[in-house]
């Protein structure tokens, strides 16, 4: 056996499918909140990225006219760009973005649904997200749906037809780690479509944790973006998540209270 | 002159322009844009015959850093 042939070998194995497409990173990355263009280039490398989410916001006109595009430093044909409708607090707002967003991307209909309730906690509204996946599907768009880490709502998402079920582990851009386990873990276990953790990673280890729960994928834009080091975070972050699949692959040894020997009883001295 | 709005923001746009010529008016001809007019989206393959009426409210997005 080629030895070096086989990490590439396992993780052609173990590909990230969503909406049909294979994926070999686990890692999905934000593209907002970095210093500028090039940096945003630098951080999404280093992740490994495959999948980048996008805002969709109006153009300053008659303003940096000759500025470079996003779209020119990720370009769509290495990346897949999932468009969101951050900032959207109405399903109908959300429909429009989504819809504005397969226009600009000439048909994609990969989307990633947010539907916001609330400024202070940008928890997502679930009567309103509900209610704009039911529209989005019906329109064939192809929905990864941010909602809260309840497993019951995130069951239903699926059933409308989402492509994938992205509860929060915190509120966005907290960096306070996976706040319940139990519920992700819940979700995870019903889940028929991926399960992938969007928004409160904070660092490294939230990450790990996700994906040893099981997750298909991880989430995140603060937790690199706003790091000191933002090219520096997206390697550890990178790192983390495949960590965490190859242990949850691997299947971890159970907990338990009291120690139990590594080295052989048998044969001691004296 | 008609009045539009363009982004939110009031615009005089002379009668019988085709959106097309919008776009070329502010730079965003060759750019990788979506366009909406009250409401409706207006596919790029109808960027050149689709006329501004007076009172239209466009939209112009673009992509832009998101998490």
């Amino acid at each position: 056996m080629n030895a070096q042939l086989q990490p590439a070998a396992m993780d052609r194995a173990d590909p990230l499918v969503i909406a049909g497409r294979a994926y070999r990173s686990r890692l999905l990355t934000g593209t907002g909140k970095y210093k500028d263009l090039d940096e945003t280039r630098r951080a999404t490398e280093a992740a490994g990225a495959q999948i980048v989410t996008v805002a969709i916001r109006r153009t300053n006109i008659g303003q940096n006219r000759n500025e470079p595009n996003l779209l020119d430093v990720l370009s769509p044909q290495t990346y897949t760009i999932l468009p969101n409708t951050a900032g959207c607090y109405t399903a109908e707002d959300a429909v429009r973005t989504c819809r504005l967003a397969r226009e600009l991307l000439d048909g994609h209909a990969l989307v990633k649904l947010e539907v916001l309730g609330d400024q202070k906690t940008l928890f997502p509204d679930v009567v309103h997200t509900l209610k704009a996946a039911e529209a989005l599907v019906a329109e064939k768009f192809q929905v990864m749906v941010y909602t809260s880490d309840d497993p019951i709502l995130a069951k239903r998402l699926e059933e409308i037809g989402c492509v994938a079920v992205m509860p929060l582990a915190a509120p966005i851009g907290s960096g306070l780690g996976i706040q319940n386990r139990w519920n992700i873990l819940e979700i995870v276990e019903n889940a028929n479509v991926p399960v992938i953790v969007d928004a409160g990673v904070g660092t490294a280890s939230d990450a790990a944790i996700a994906m040893e729960l099981g997750c298909d994928g991880v989430l995140m834009n603060t937790a690199i973006a706003g790091a000191k080091d933002p090219v520096l975070m997206a390697t550890a972050m990178r790192k983390a998540v495949e960590a965490g699949r190859g242990a949850f692959r691997a299947g971890r040894i159970p907990r338990k209270r009291y120690a139990s020997a590594s080295s052989p009883i048998d044969g001691t001295i004296g | 002159m008609y009045t539009i709005v363009l982004n939110g923001q009031p615009r005089a746009c002379a009668p019988g322009r085709t959106l097309r010529q919008l776009l070329d008016e502010t730079g965003y001809a060759q750019r990788r844009v979506a366009v909406e007019i009250n409401r409706e989206i207006v596919p790029k393959s109808q960027h050149t015959q689709r006329e501004i009426h007076d009172g239209d409210r466009i939209e112009i997005v673009n992509a832009i850093g998101g998490g």
